[in-house]
C-alpha cells in the first residue's frame, strides 16, 4: 500500500464526512435517538390525555409483576420458541436439499421461488390460509365431503392458528441464513468423515451440524425476535383469542394511549434483542445475519 | 465443493421440497382462485368472472393506496440507496472514530422487532412536534431499509479491486469523477439487488407504517390489515393476483436479459 493511500485512510476528514456523514446523522437522529427516547419515557408518568408527563416513576415496570401481563409475556416467549423450532425443523432438510443435492442452475430458481412470495402482502397470503382453514373453509369442506369428519374442525382463531401463521410468515427467514451456512460446507470434510468409517448419522451430528451452527443461530434470531413483535399475525390468525406481547404494546400506544407502559413493555423486546445478539456474536459474525 | 457432480436426488428429497413449496404457495393459489369469484363475499366460490380486475382499476380508494405504496417504496428506496452506497464506500475506504458504533447501530433495524422502530419513531416524531405524513413514513422506511442495502453492498465491495480506482486517479480523474465513473459502476449489481430488497421490504411493510402513517395515508398493507379480520374484498384479491402475475412476468423478463448478457 502506498503512503498516499494510508494518508487517505486516516486524514481525509472532508471525504469521510461526505461519505459517511449523511448515514451517521440519519441513524443517530432517526434510530438511536428514538430508541433512547423509548427507554426514557418508560420511566415517565403517563400524560392525562395520552402522551407523556415529565415525572420519574417506576410504576410502568410494576406491570411486570401483574399476573395477566406475565402470562402474555410468557405465552409470547413460548410461542416464539415453538415458531423458531418448527421453522428450523422444516427449513434445515429443505435448505440441505436445495444447497447440496440439486444442480446450481435449479438452485437459483429454487431460491428465487422462496423470495417471490414477498412481493405479495403477507396479510393477503395469511388470508389465503384463513380461507383454507376456517370452519367453512376448503379443508373442512373437503374433509366433510370425504366423510372423514362430521362437523367442521375449529382451526382458525386459535393459538394453534397463530403459531401456524408465524411459521408460515417467518420460515423463509430461517431458510436464507441456513442456505448461506450449508452452502459454505466443505464437502471434503464430510467425505473424510465417511472415509474414516462414520455412519451418516454420526457424520451429521459430529460434522455437518456443528459446522452449520452459525446459520442455525442467525436463522433462529431472524425468526424468534420478529415473532415477538408481529401483532398482526396474532390478529389475523388468532382473532381476539391470541393476545401476544406485540399486541399489548400496540394497544398501549394506539388504543389505551398509555405510552410509558407500552414503552416499558417494548424495553423487554430491546433487552431480548441485545441478549440474543450477544449470544449470537459468540457463534457467528453479525455480517452473516 | 462445486467440482463434484450433484448426487442423484432421492425421491424423498424431491417430495419434501415439493411439500415445502406447496406450503409456501398454496395460499397464493387460493388468492388467485378467489379473485375470479363472482361473489364479493369470499366465503363461498360461486362462479367464474374477471369483472373484479376491471372494477379494481376504478376503485379510487384502492388505486390511491396502490399509488401511495409505490411512491413510498420508490422514494424511500432511492434515499436508502444514496445513503447506503455512500456509507458503504466510506466505511470500506476509511478508518475513523465511531466506525464501530455506526456499524453496530446499523444492525439494530435488522434484528430488532419492527414494532419497536414503529413506536419509537411515533414517540419521537410526536416529541419533536412533527405531524405524521407521507414524509414520516419515508423517514421510518429509510431507517429500516438502509441496513439491508449496506449489507448487500458490503459483500460486493469486499471483492473489490482498489487498484482500478487508483489507476483512475493516477490518470487524472478527480475524486468525484472516479466515484461516478469507476466506483459506482463497479458496485452497480450490488446496488440493484440491494434496491430490490429495500423495495420489497418497503412495499410489504405493515408494522412500521401502521404507527407513522399520517391521516389518510393508507398504504396497501395497512388497508388490507384493516380488512383482514373480517373479509377482504374480491377487488383486493384481484389486485394481489395482478401483482403476482406482474412479478412473475418481471422475473422472467429479467432472467431472460441476464441469460442473454451471459
Amino acid at each position: 500500500m502506498s503512503t498516499e493511500v494510508i494518508k487517505r485512510k486516516n486524514k481525509d476528514r472532508g471525504a469521510i464526512l461526505a461519505f459517511v456523514g449523511p448515514l451517521a446523522v440519519w441513524m443517530l437522529l432517526f434510530l438511536a435517538l428514538p430508541l433512547v427516547y423509548v427507554i426514557f419515557i418508560s420511566f415517565m408518568k403517563k400524560g392525562t390525555y395520552g402522551g407523556v408527563q415529565l415525572a420519574f416513576t417506576l410504576e410502568n415496570y410494576a406491570l411486570f409483576l401483574d399476573p395477566t401481563y406475565i402470562k402474555v409475556i410468557w405465552k409470547s416467549i413460548v410461542l416464539a420458541f415453538w415458531t423458531s423450532l418448527i421453522c428450523l425443523l422444516i427449513s434445515y432438510p429443505f435448505s440441505y436439499v436445495l444447497m447440496r443435492k440439486i444442480s446450481a442452475k435449479k438452485r437459483g430458481i429454487c431460491v428465487l421461488l422462496i423470495m417471490l412470495p414477498f412481493w405479495i402482502s403477507e396479510l393477503i397470503r395469511l388470508n389465503g390460509w384463513s380461507n383454507i382453514l376456517r370452519d367453512s373453509g376448503l379443508l373442512n369442506t373437503l374433509l366433510m365431503k370425504l366423510h372423514l369428519i362430521s362437523k367442521p374442525l375449529t382451526m382458525m382463531y386459535t393459538d394453534g392458528a397463530t403459531l401456524f401463521g408465524m411459521v408460515y410468515a417467518l420460515f423463509p427467514f430461517m431458510v436464507l441464513p441456513l442456505n448461506n451456512s450449508i452452502g459454505k460446507l466443505d464437502s471434503t470434510l464430510i467425505e473424510a468423515s465417511h472415509d474414516l468409517g462414520a455412519s451418516k448419522m454420526r457424520t451429521f451430528f459430529r460434522v455437518i451440524l456443528p459446522l452449520t451452527v452459525p446459520g442455525i443461530f442467525a436463522g433462529t434470531i431472524q425468526v424468534f425476535i420478529p415473532s415477538l413483535g408481529a401483532f398482526y399475525i396474532a390478529d389475523v390468525m388468532g382473532g381476539g383469542n391470541s393476545t401476544l406481547l406485540g399486541n399489548l404494546i400496540k394497544d398501549h400506544f394506539l388504543t389505551a394511549r398509555n405510552w410509558p407502559a407500552g414503552a416499558a413493555l417494548s424495553v423487554i423486546l430491546i433487552i431480548f434483542t441485545l441478549i440474543l445478539l450477544k449470544v449470537y456474536t459468540k457463534f457467528g459474525s453479525l455480517s452473516d445475519l | 465443493m462445486e467440482k463434484r457432480k450433484p448426487k442423484q436426488v432421492g425421491k424423498a428429497s424431491y417430495f419434501y421440497t415439493f411439500l415445502v413449496y406447496t406450503f409456501l404457495y398454496l395460499p397464493m393459489v387460493m388468492v388467485v382462485l378467489y379473485s375470479t369469484n363472482t361473489s364479493n363475499n369470499n366465503l363461498v366460490f360461486k362462479g367464474f368472472t374477471l369483472k373484479w380486475y376491471a372494477s379494481m382499476v376504478t376503485n379510487e380508494e384502492l388505486m390511491k393506496s396502490l399509488g401511495l405504496t409505490l411512491a413510498l417504496g420508490l422514494v424511500s428506496t432511492a434515499i436508502s440507496v444514496i445513503l447506503g452506497t455512500l456509507a458503504t464506500i466510506g466505511m470500506y475506504r476509511y478508518e475513523f472514530k465511531g466506525k464501530e458504533l455506526l456499524d453496530n447501530l446499523m444492525y439494530i433495524p435488522v434484528v430488532i422487532p419492527e414494532l419497536v422502530i414503529g413506536i419509537a419513531s411515533l414517540a419521537t416524531f410526536t416529541m419533536m412536534g412533527i405531524t405524521m405524513s407521507f414524509w414520516t413514513l419515508v423517514i421510518a422506511h429509510v431507517t429500516f431499509c438502509v441496513p439491508f442495502i449496506i449489507i448487500t453492498l458490503r459483500s460486493r465491495i469486499a471483492g473489490f479491486d482498489q487498484s482500478v480506482e487508483e489507476a483512475a486517479m493516477d490518470l487524472g480523474a478527480n475524486q468525484f469523477r472516479t466515484l461516478m465513473r469507476v466506483t459506482i459502476p463497479m458496485l452497480m449489481p450490488g446496488i440493484i439487488s440491494g434496491a430490490m430488497l429495500s423495495l420489497t421490504l418497503s412495499l410489504d411493510d405493515v408494522i412500521i407504517s401502521y404507527f407513522v402513517a399520517g391521516a389518510g395515508q393508507m398504504t396497501l398493507p395497512i388497508r388490507i390489515y384493516g380488512m383482514a379480520r373480517g373479509k377482504i374484498s374480491t377487488e383486493v384479491y384481484a389486485l394481489s393476483s395482478a401483482i403476482i402475475f406482474l412479478t412473475v412476468i418481471g422475473y422472467v423478463i429479467a432472467s431472460h436479459f441476464k441469460e442473454e448478457e451471459e
